[in-house]
């Protein structure tokens, strides 16, 4: 048997014959990397080959680093092996990488939704043999509605805390969700503010060319004024912290796919849940990978064994692959772990006040 | 039944009281008569009769969602709530329909005329002209799943501001056995007179405890300060059984705290109520009682935990009622009387009763002064007590938990019931065993966690608990698992301080399980409120 042109080893998914590794989790010589995520673009690699749109997110998380952008379509020969990049529609700048050699090819998914989200370049299916797709929200339950419906909540939502006077704060991962909520908003309703790590990303975005909507950054010197009837977008670290008190009195919702489930929801306290993933639903799953007209499959991120079985059962050849990713939204699963694991921490804690 | 799901996504989506009472109000405003009625039944607990099993609902949502059984299962462990993962999974509706609740549980109550062929196509149709938020409220009655995310407190609440009647009255009211189907709304705001339901029990009076401070135990001196002179109040012991109220009106029906109707668990008490004179409501504790004295509260648990009452259970956990209070005489509320005149009267009851060895009374227990009394309590233990409950001589009987003339004064000073929500693995002999659990109260229809603890059980409930745990998980998150909120148990603790770094807003010291309520359920678990009064 052939060796797999593509395999899973201690330090990422690696190329034998081109000797080159896509989104390694540990320092490497040569990375690939999908998207600027911090699980998929990890610091310590000699060089980085990733898309235009990524190069500044990249050095703004990764610092003084060797890095190489291309843009989608174009190819890259490294020992004989053809890589191009085409879009994911998951963030700005996200790609799945094809990879070529002796007429076999492979993709690599990164992550990636289906719909259009008017933000970054749409999600296009690539002809592979195997494809390494992510899996994230991989459970039938998920079915994501329209964006367009999400949004005009957010925004009805926004219009209502305004005129009842209370600020509205919307927390959403600052790279990627934080663009899309940006983007849609209704600027008539009011001011739109943004927390210090989502505005240094957004600078970052903009150094690359990338146009957005005006937002201003909050500091320790903005009026508490300036809050009554606008909307602030936060990072999901923000959520529950004293730095949110100056928003008093306030409505806080929360964006992800997890908030699908009115368990995850009320696990973060949240007054609203807005169901707006960058990951495809279970249908945008089985959809895209139809759409590759691959015959195996690797699952990384989330239900990786319930969506390998499933796959199995309907003539794939589906396995699940071992990984470190999912630090966005996949790693919220774990996130919401830890948060629950420190609850029952601290709660031991407070067994000895 | 849109109102009803929108109803049920507005509250989902608030965690302010006001803000509750308000959606509440909005609803009953905009809904029929019947309407109203039946949600008051929803979420008062009286939920409409399952006419179809759980199993088959779930074949028949398989079929319809095109998933195979395991994924089935598999989606259902990661949502938890059956409700929701079939509202999830089905594809989306291909009609819609406009039918109200009462036209939706009528129907559900019809099924019982359908066979089982009828009933599938009725279900799969029914689905399919709802949309996701409909589906879930009305898997979960369809289901008899139903819970409500709002205290019952809230919705009295609403219904008074809307009628104009006081939250007493009308807590009054929503209690005992009616049915939503020959009980209607306007019924529910007239006058009414005793006559109307002869089996209905009035509100519990509960007390809030007395030394619940954040730092230390009480002193006899603060009790003094805060009660003033012992001659204005009554002690009695505090038992540690079942509160039940007792009612003869013609029949006989006794009630526990929990609203359950409990007549057939205590066939010992049936002689001496159908005694009492006609239109006799008492209030007191139900307990296990032999050779003069209390049986500890495991030995009632037992009992309880029972289905059938063989004679072996009868003769090893024989019951008697201690009374302390009569809440009807002669066909008349007495709860406006003062105690001192309530009191008078139940002895004269249980003076002429020719069954004294079934119907009791709590003695009251003579003080001259506060220093006495805090070191009778201490013995409390060896009387089989917990503790004393403290009256005011000039009391009204008043309705639900009220602070100022009642107060409870256990030995064991701070104590909730609280349900099991997380579960870990302990350490050296238990280490393959579930032992370290996490609990929660209530806030909203919102299971709080406010505490972990792992001492306090005997091995063989480990066992049983453990047990559970396994087939009850939710979520695995490394060493933890989520459990299905269902066992209550009573977690006591030696202080409680305020915390912003718990999501609960509340730090315990020392919490320990001070016993498995397995006759409770998890509806019956206290609240953040009740934590935070401690505070
Ligand atoms: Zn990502
Ligand atoms: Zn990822």
């Amino acid at each position: 048997m052939r060796k797999p042109l593509l395999e899973f080893n201690d330090n990422g998914i690696y190329c034998p014959p081109g000797k080159f590794y896509i989104d390694p989790w540990k320092p490497v010589d040569d990375a690939v990397i999908t998207h600027a995520h911090s699980d998929h673009a990890r610091w310590g690699s000699k060089q980085y080959l990733a898309h235009h749109l990524s190069r500044e997110v990249l050095y703004y998380r990764l610092g003084e680093i060797s890095l190489r952008t291309i843009g989608y379509g174009e190819t890259v020969v490294k020992n004989g092996v053809k890589i191009s990049l085409h879009p994911a529609g998951h963030i700005i700048g996200s790609a799945q990488v094809r990879i070529e050699y002796k007429g076999e090819v492979w993709v690599v998914s990164g992550d990636y939704k289906l719909e259009n989200d008017g933000v970054c370049e749409p999600f296009e299916p690539v002809k592979c043999h195997s494809f390494i797709s992510e899996c994230t929200f991989g459970m039938p339950v998920y079915h994501w509605k329209p964006q367009q419906e999400i949004h005009n909540n957010i925004n009805q939502w926004w219009r209502q805390n305004a005129a009842e006077g209370k600020a509205t704060v919307i927390v959403g991962y600052s790279l990627g969700k934080a663009q899309r909520i940006l983007q849609h908003l209704d600027l008539s309703i009011g001011g739109v503010f943004t927390h210090g790590t989502i505005d240094n990303t957004h600078e970052a975005l903009r150094r690359n060319g990338v146009q957005l909507n005006a937002a201003t950054r909050i500091t320790p010197d903005t009026p508490k004024e300036a809050f009554r009837n606008a909307i602030i977008i936060a990072p999901p670290s923000s959520a529950g912290t004293p730095w949110m008190r100056r928003f008093m009195p306030y409505d806080f919702g929360y964006c992800s796919g997890w908030m699908a489930l009115r368990g995850a929801k009320r696990r973060r306290a949240a007054d609203r849940g807005f169901v707006l993933s960058d990951h495809a639903d279970w249908e945008g799953l089985i959809t895209a990978i139809a759409a590759t007209e691959c015959e195996t499959v690797y699952l990384t991120h989330g239900y990786t064994a319930t969506f390998a079985r499933y796959l199995s059962e309907n003539g794939y050849d589906a396995h699940e692959a071992h990984t470190l990713y999912g630090d966005d939204e996949g790693g919220e699963a774990q996130a919401e772990a830890l948060a629950a694991e420190s609850e029952n921490a601290a709660l031991a804690e407070g067994d000895s006040l | 039944m849109k109102a009803f799901a929108q109803l049920f996504a507005d509250l989902d989506e608030t965690n302010k009281t006001n803000e509750k009472v308000r959606i509440l109000k909005d609803y009953f405003v905009a809904v029929s008569d019947q309407d109203k009625i039946h949600t008051l039944a929803l979420f008062t607990g009286r939920k409409p009769k399952r006419q179809i099993n759980s199993t088959l609902v779930r074949t028949w949502a398989m079929e319809m969602a095109g998933i195979p059984g395991w994924l089935f299962e598999e989606s259902y462990h990661v949502v938890g709530d059956l409700g929701e993962t079939i509202a999830l999974l089905l594809p989306g509706n291909t009609s819609s329909q406009d039918k109200s609740l009462a036209e939706w549980i009528e129907e559900i109550n019809h099924l019982g005329n359908l066979d089982e062929e009828e009933r599938r196509t009725w279900l799969r149709a029914s689905w399919a002209s709802m949309d996701q938020q409909e589906r879930f409220v009305f898997n979960k009655v369809l289901t008899g799943s139903f819970r409500v995310g709002v205290s019952q407190n809230l919705i009295i609440k609403a219904l008074a501001d809307l009628s104009g009647l006081d939250t007493a009255t009308l807590t009054h009211r929503i209690m005992g056995n009616w049915d939503p189907l020959t009980f209607s709304y306007p019924q529910l705001m007239q006058e009414q007179d005793a006559s109307d339901d002869f089996s209905r029990p009035y509100p519990f009076y509960l007390a809030y405890a007395i030394q619940e401070t954040s730092d230390q135990v009480k002193s006899a001196a603060q009790i003094g300060e805060t009660l003033g002179d012992p001659a204005d109040w009554q002690a009695e012991w505090k038992w540690d059984g079942i509160r039940a109220q007792a009612i003869r009106r013609g029949e006989s029906f006794i009630w526990t705290r929990g609203e359950e109707l409990a007549t057939e668990k205590f066939p010992e008490l049936h002689d001496f109520l159908a005694d009492l004179p006609d239109g006799t409501v008492l209030d007191g504790e139900a307990i296990c009682y032999s050779e003069g004295h209390p049986l500890p509260f495991n030995v009632l648990q037992t009992r309880i935990g029972r289905k059938n009452l063989s004679k072996k259970i009868l003769a090893e956990s024989p019951m008697v009622f201690i009374a302390y209070d009569c809440l009807e005489y002669q066909g008349e509320d007495t709860r406006g009387l003062p105690l001192t005149s309530r009191r008078k009267i139940l002895e004269d009851l249980q003076l002429a009763t020719r069954h004294p060895e079934a119907f009791m009374i709590s003695p009251v227990v003579n003080f001259s002064g506060w220093e006495e009394l805090y070191a009778l309590r201490m013995q409390s233990r060896e009387y089989h007590a917990e503790g004393f409950m403290l009256k005011k001589r000039s009391s009204v009987y008043q309705v639900g938990r009220k602070r100022g003339d009642w107060w409870k004064w256990k030995v064991d000073p701070l104590s909730v019931d609280a349900v099991m929500v997380y579960a870990q693995k302990g350490h050296g002999r238990r280490a393959d065993l579930y032992t370290d659990y996490t609990f929660a109260v209530w806030d909203g229809d919102k299971l709080v966690p406010f505490a972990k603890a792992y001492s306090g059980l005997t091995d063989k409930e480990i066992g049983q608990v453990d047990h559970f745990i396994k087939r009850n998980t939710i979520e695995k998150f490394g060493p933890v698992r989520t459990v299905k909120p269902e066992l209550v148990f009573e977690i006591g603790f030696e202080g409680i301080n305020q915390s912003t770094r718990h999501k609960s807003g509340v730090a315990l010291r020392f919490p320990r399980i001070l016993r498995w309520r397995q006759d409770k359920k998890m509806e019956e678990a206290d609240t953040i409120e009740s934590l935070k009064a401690m505070l």
